[in-house]
């Protein structure tokens, strides 16, 4: 800190230069506007969450948000009317085209102050938040449902975990980098760095602690309709659930499998590359994916070492004759399953279910749980319906009763 | 001591010499060598030690983050104080660092000299960080997030105070008794004036500030619901454009902290306001004494080309602004040449004598604000020369719509009136005898961003207590905006008559 002139002088100029390295106020500000960022991601993660940026961009890890509440109301014009003024370079006249007006989609004014994308206005605020950041705050609230301690099923794993650096030790166990240091090191202090002369106080061993840990083991089973009749909007809905469902689960447990299934008149174990982009057609026999579910839960996964989480997302239009099965396959996979979960997209519905719901309509376990997606904006309610960590939690048996389960209007409960 | 420091030192008390030589004459400055994270920082809250709020963080976070792009860069920051503080990039050039000097005692004159600026406090810096210390406090006491969510809602009308009232304060006892009183019989070459507004010729003991000041108001008022109500009960006595204050003194429920927070947020916007008055004249008075300065400084030819360059970056057009320093420097150098070489016309029609540029110059700094500079001294051959245009939205795009000098000059001294923001005076603080809140937008040809205003009136609600209605014009339609509390509506209460 330098004073290399004072005000003694009245009416001179001075200049001084100091340590501003402890000055914070701004980074400080700063946090609490990007808390106020998070607040309002969590507010409008419905919307965020069927945002196609996330779904559709594979590795591209940043996303841009558009963020409305974050704007400093006030009294101001509106920006897309009256006249405003601008300097040409010399030869502007009456008519010149400046450039295009507002954003793109800004056809009509905004109507309800709802309605995000559609705004006048010069300025929103756009977030940059990674999928990461957003995964933390979606998954915040979820978790498996009726997760059950199995027979089997704290495997204790053991594991060996290097946590500190002794002096003393056997030489299996020597810690070759750091003792190459402390030699260097200790040369360096004669005025000499350079590795030789090891002597045993340069000696540096690495310990251990044995650490047990206890894994519930669960396997979830992903079983999508890809025939023919679902359309963009289906599928797309679809992936996105199981999108958000994959990285929740990989996010939250650690020992969690998925099986994925994709059918249409058969049904088949793909891969989760498969899964995720590959499309098919032809007609739709639901029966045959729980038919495989079953198998693969027979062969693979004992209910009493494994918790079971069966999910199917279709459209319903499911050959009429096949209804009944479908009904029967699921009471057996109830029997062995945590829950069922069933997602039926209907882009735009109004009127009534489909054949596949109605006949689900018969099926009272609380455990079997349905949804109905018309809206891209409800497969968040749809994640928060089908992981709600709270049901089965003999603590809040209330919350068991369908119509407290979420928010969700057009869920049909049957 | 460092070299570049010592340089500098040295640079600030040469030009120091200069300027005063010039005519300038400056506070005295202290100028402060700081890193971009302050720099920044101190442009984003306006005042060093201002106090906390996100919206501040918001401000920083943005700046910061153009300039770490390359994409902008604050040169300079001054403070208006007694001593005045100015603080330097520590990354800048020698080079980029004296003009910035130059450019200070520019903008430090100015704020000395310039009539608009005579009640502003000096010693801004020192009652912003006891404001800040004071708010700390409120947080402490009151909790953080309380605190917050009231700054959110008076700073949604911070730009709607009254400078003039810095002027003239009057308490409403003494606008009544300056209201009753029988006004003189006036004796002078102006009389014709007041027969031309019919004043003395109307008997009736009608407040004659809103006859006269307002004459355009009153005209709005008349067919406004707010005249069906008792004259003697009409609150407030004229239509007040301070809302803070008003809210400051009526408002019922708030609390001794909140009343303290609206008087902190008002009086630094009060502090604001003069700088928001005369951007152009301020901005282009520094960039005219910046080059002024420079040309005449040593410098090698190395030098000098790096500020030649920065200097054109500064002064750039823009096909969407005007740029402030840029119209500013072209302003005030015709001004120069004019009053220096008067026109035979200029001789004989305004008795100007050759030679007067210099003493031209510094009156104009002392009594205008942009409006009156730009309506004064923005000429036909300067709009031309600088190709100045208006551009409107025509489709889906932006479109030159107006190239006639007096309407480009019009329309640019319009979008300064009241510093670029809405007119909005409260008419009623007591609406339908309910304490409710009645403001008018006076609408000079722009339309309201109405979901913003529908924002800012449940912002305002918040203060208030009660409901608030806001009355404004979409097209020819009077529409009134209120909110109760619970819900928003938007109603049309007939359709606006051409001014008459």
């Amino acid at each position: 800190m330098t004073d290399y002139k004072s005000y003694l002088e009245p009416g001179t100029p001075s200049i001084s230069q100091h340590d501003w390295s402890l000055h914070r106020k701004g980074p400080i500000d700063q946090q609490r506007h990007k808390e106020k960022i998070k607040e309002s991601l969590k507010k409008n993660l419905g919307q965020i969450v069927s945002n196609e940026n996330i779904i559709l961009s594979d590795g591209k890890k940043v996303i841009k948000v558009p963020i409305r509440s974050l704007d400093e109301y006030r009294f101001r014009f509106d920006p897309n009317s009256g006249e405003h003024s601008g300097q040409g370079e010399g030869d502007s006249k009456v008519g010149d085209v400046l450039g295009p007006a507002g954003n793109p989609k800004g056809k009509g004014a905004g109507k309800g102050p709802g309605e995000a994308g559609d705004q006048q206005g010069f300025d929103y605020f756009e977030a940059e938040v990674s999928v990461d950041e957003l995964a933390a705050l979606l998954f915040e609230d979820l978790g498996l449902p009726y997760l059950e301690e199995k027979k089997q099923s704290e495997v204790e794993s053991e594991t060996v975990e290097f946590v500190d650096v002794r002096r003393t030790g056997i030489m299996p166990n020597l810690d070759k980098r750091r003792t190459i240091r402390e030699n260097i090191k200790r040369n360096a202090a004669r005025g000499n760095p350079h590795f030789g002369d090891l002597h045993e106080q340069d000696l540096r061993f690495k310990t251990w602690d044995q650490r047990v840990r206890y894994q519930s083991n669960a396997v979830v089973i992903a079983m999508m309709d890809v025939s023919g009749s679902m359309g963009e909007f289906e599928k797309y809905i679809a992936r996105s659930f199981y999108f958000w469902m994959v990285r929740f689960l990989r996010t939250k447990y650690n020992n969690v499998q998925v099986v994925f299934i994709s059918h249409h008149t058969e049904a088949r174990e793909v891969t989760e590359d498969e899964f995720f982009h590959k499309g098919e057609s032809g007609g739709t026999q639901v029966s045959s994916a729980y038919e495989l579910a079953l198998k693969i839960i027979q062969e693979r996964f004992n209910p009493d070492d494994w918790n079971i989480y069966p999910f199917h997302f279709s459209d319903g239009d499911n050959l009429p004759w096949d209804n009944d099965l479908c009904v029967q396959y699921v009471h057996k996979l109830l029997a062995l399953s945590n829950i069922f979960g069933y997602g039926e997209i209907r882009e735009g519905y109004r009127g009534s279910s489909s054949t596949l719901m109605s006949a689900f309509g018969k099926l009272t376990e609380p455990k079997f749980l349905t949804v109905t997606i018309t809206d891209k904006r409800e497969v968040y309610p749809a994640l928060k319906k089908f992981f709600d960590p709270m049901l089965g939690n003999p603590d809040n048996l209330s919350n068991i009763t369908p119509t407290s389960l979420s928010p969700l209007p057009t869920a049909g409960e049957g | 001591m460092d070299p570049l420091i010592e340089q500098l030192n040295d640079d600030i008390e040469k030009m120091w010499a200069m300027a005063k030589e010039s005519g300038l004459d400056p506070y005295p400055i202290h100028f402060e060598m700081v890193p971009a994270s302050i720099m920044y920082e101190f442009g984003a809250y306006g005042l060093p030690g201002r106090y906390s709020h996100w919206t501040h963080g918001k401000a920083f976070y943005r700046m910061k983050t153009q300039y770490d792009y390359g994409l902008s860069k604050i040169y300079e920051m001054v403070i208006n104080a007694d001593p005045a503080y100015a603080f330097l990039l520590e990354n800048n050039s020698l080079t980029q660092n004296r003009m910035v000097v130059a450019h200070v005692l520019g903008h430090v004159d100015f704020f000395k000299h310039n009539a608009y600026y005579r009640f502003t406090n000096r010693q801004m810096v020192e009652s912003a960080s006891l404001n800040a210390e004071r708010i700390r406090e409120y947080e402490f006491t009151h909790g953080t997030r309380k605190v917050e969510e009231f700054l959110d809602a008076v700073l949604s009308i911070a730009e709607h105070v009254d400078p003039h009232l810095s002027f003239r304060y009057l308490t409403d006892a003494e606008k009544r008794t300056e209201r009753d009183r029988p006004s003189k019989p006036v004796e002078s070459a102006y009389d014709d004036i007041w027969n031309l507004r019919g004043v003395t010729d109307t008997p009736e003991p009608a407040p004659p500030s809103r006859e006269g000041g307002h004459a355009n108001l009153s005209r709005l008022k008349d067919r406004s619901k707010v005249d069906e109500r008792d004259e003697r009960t009409r609150f407030p006595d004229e239509p007040e454009k301070d809302l803070l204050r008003f809210i400051l003194d009526y408002a019922r429920g708030l609390e001794d902290w909140q009343r303290d927070i609206i008087g902190i947020v008002r009086l630094e916007m009060l502090y604001f306001v003069p700088q928001m008055q005369t951007k152009i004249m301020n901005e282009g008075w520094a960039s005219f004494w910046h080059q002024r300065i420079m040309r005449e400084f040593e410098m090698s030819s190395d030098e000098f080309t790096e500020y030649a360059t920065v200097n054109a970056g500064v002064v750039a057009p823009s096909r969407y602004h005007v740029n402030p320093y840029y119209l500013g420097v072209k302003m005030y150098e015709a001004i120069e040449k004019r009053w220096d070489n008067p026109s035979a016309e200029d001789q004989a029609r305004l008795g100007m004598v050759a030679g007067q540029g210099r003493a031209k110059l510094f009156e104009v700094r002392e009594l205008d604000n942009d409006v009156s500079f730009l309506r004064n001294y923005l000429t036909k051959e300067l709009i031309e020369e600088l190709d100045l245009y208006l551009y409107a939205k025509e489709g889906n795009e932006w479109v030159i719509v107006e190239k006639n000098w007096e309407k480009v000059r019009d329309g640019i001294v319009t979008s300064m009136t009241n510093f670029g923001v809405p007119y909005i005076t409260v008419e009623d603080g007591d609406y339908r005898r309910n304490h409710e809140l009645y403001l008018l937008h006076r609408n000079e040809g722009q339309e309201l961003d109405l979901t913003y205003a529908e924002k800012t009136i449940q912002y305002l609600y918040q203060l208030w207590g009660r409901p608030v209605h806001l009355e404004t014009l979409v097209g020819d339609e009077r529409v009134l905006i209120s909110y109760d509390g619970s819900r928003t509506t938007r109603s049309a209460i007939g359709t606006h008559k051409a001014r008459v």
